[in-house]
């Protein structure tokens, strides 16, 4: 190789710091807003083993990751997250539990909190129980997951909620967040859904007016003020949505820059969602994750800012969101390596406001999107 | 500040050497600081029972060639911080 070849090689990226373990695509719930895959159905049978797990949390606290969150689909259908958590505390991973609370109850907060797990994060879907059978399918979750909130409290984990806001639910917040006061929650995230997967089959139904949209983020100012009032140490977090924002989000503190996902069948992605691109992926049954992170294609694709088209390249942002999300850009401009289009600077902007537009005429009721299970998920499964 | 007050991580928060990165971290949930080393050698000894006096007589033995009233200023500015921020408490 010549000296200027040498010169212009990239530097090592940085070890990775965050594994998302997505044990599985399982899910006793069919929410309408979920992100994973279309297709999930077609992994169902075909998720990695406890000892294939196991492995997969070795090589990642080796490359030096620390933050470890079990998440799916549904976690707790995996009878040996326990065996899981206890690996991971072993190994040094500060572990999360991201979950429905269904498949949860006081004995098994127990032994997960016995094993070494650090914290729960519990998803409500809404304030009442007939707007939560509508997104989730599900009328009995409502109250499983109160109870469970109060048991994760009562085993000494900090109560920390998260509620996905869309259009069917974004008029009840100041409800919701009455609910996370009475249950004495320590935090809450108010996400406003992210259009993958499932959410963007269902997102003219999904998106919110700006007019809801301004009436929730000045609800959640008022609830900050009277918990401030009320000296109550309840923290509200409010995530915009992409589709109003003007600026794109960091998506994952830039592409393989921190963060490895790992699906329920091994893939090894940059991010939960990255899957829908049109490139493939490595395994983890298949390669080493330090091949996979520092060499595989997958993972140089979009790392760094050679690959950024105008006008990202020349943009004095791009060390701030990095181009954005390569899923979206893909999803609404169909290439993955144009801007994000929420970016007011990308030449693909008007896709955002005919997106707004479109959801506006979109009358469907909550129960009306399509729900996220096996039966729908075949269709887009590929023979 | 007083030196007799006993502090602890909040709760459900952990300290930790990380080889990887060659210092120490402060984990929370889903997230990290990322500490230079005297704030990972002061939040080491931050354990629920030491005192602030005793933090800062354990970190004059450990460091002798620090100045003495240098280093209990950075306890106790240190300490302020990490208050402020929420990553300790004291009973």
């Amino acid at each position: 190789m010549n000296e200027h070849a040498t010169s212009t090689q990239k530097p090592t990226p940085e070890a990775p710091l965050w594994l998302l373990a997505e044990l599985t695509y399982r899910c006793p719930l069919q929410c309408s807003y979920c992100s994973n895959p279309l297709d999930f159905a077609a992994t169902t049978n075909n998720e990695l083993t406890t000892e294939e797990w196991v492995d997969v949390l070795r090589q990642a606290r080796a490359m030096g990751a620390v933050q470890l969150g079990f998440s799916g689909g549904e976690p707790l259908v995996r009878r040996d997250l326990e065996t899981l958590v206890g690996e991971a505390r072993q190994l040094g991973f500060y572990s999360n539990l991201i979950t429905s609370g269904l498949g949860l109850d006081e004995a098994r907060i127990d032994t997960l909190h016995a094993a070494g797990l650090d914290h729960i994060q519990i998803s409500l879907q809404a304030s009442d129980p007939d707007v939560a059978e509508a997104v989730a399918g599900s009328r009995k979750a409502y109250d499983k997951k109160l109870a469970m909130a109060r048991a994760v409290k009562a085993a000494g984990y900090p109560m920390v909620l998260n509620v996905v806001l869309h259009r069917h639910n974004i008029d009840q917040l100041d409800a919701i967040i009455a609910l996370c006061a009475e249950l004495d929650a320590d935090a809450v995230e108010l996400a406003n859904c992210q259009l993958y997967g499932w959410a963007h089959l269902n997102r003219n139904g999904l998106l919110p007016s700006r007019e809801q949209l301004e009436t929730a983020e000045a609800t959640t100012v008022r609830w900050r003020e009277r918990l401030s009032r009320e000296g109550r140490d309840m923290q509200l977090l409010f995530v915009v949505p992409d589709y109003y924002a003007d600026r794109p989000k960091a998506c994952m503190g830039g592409w393989g820059s921190i963060f490895m996902s790992v699906a329920p069948d091994g893939a090894v992605l940059p991010c939960h969602s990255a899957r829908m691109l049109p490139m493939s992926f490595p395994n983890a049954r298949d390669d080493s994750l330090e091949w996979i992170w520092y060499d595989s294609d997958a993972f140089n694709r979009y790392r760094g800012e050679d690959w950024m088209p105008s006008p990202c390249r020349d943009c004095d942002e791009r060390h701030q969101d990095f181009g954005g999300c390569r899923c979206q850009a893909y999803l609404l401009t169909g290439d993955p390596t144009a801007t994000d289009p929420v970016c007011e600077f990308s030449p693909h902007h008007h896709l955002i406001e005919s997106a707004r537009r479109e959801a506006s005429e979109d009358k469907r009721k909550a129960a009306q999107l399509t729900p996220r299970n096996v039966h729908e998920s075949r269709v887009f499964c590929r023979a | 500040m007083k030196d007799d007050r006993i502090y602890r991580l909040r709760p459900g928060w952990r300290l930790q050497w990380e080889e990887a990165q060659g210092r120490h971290v402060l984990l929370y949930p889903e997230g990290m600081v990322k500490l230079n080393d005297s704030a990972g050698a002061i939040l080491s000894l931050i354990d629920g029972e030491r005192n602030v006096g005793d933090v800062i007589t354990e970190l004059r033995s450990r460091y002798p060639q620090a100045p003495a009233d240098e280093l209990q200023t950075d306890v106790h500015e240190f300490l302020d911080e990490a208050v402020q921020q929420g990553w300790i408490h004291h009973e």
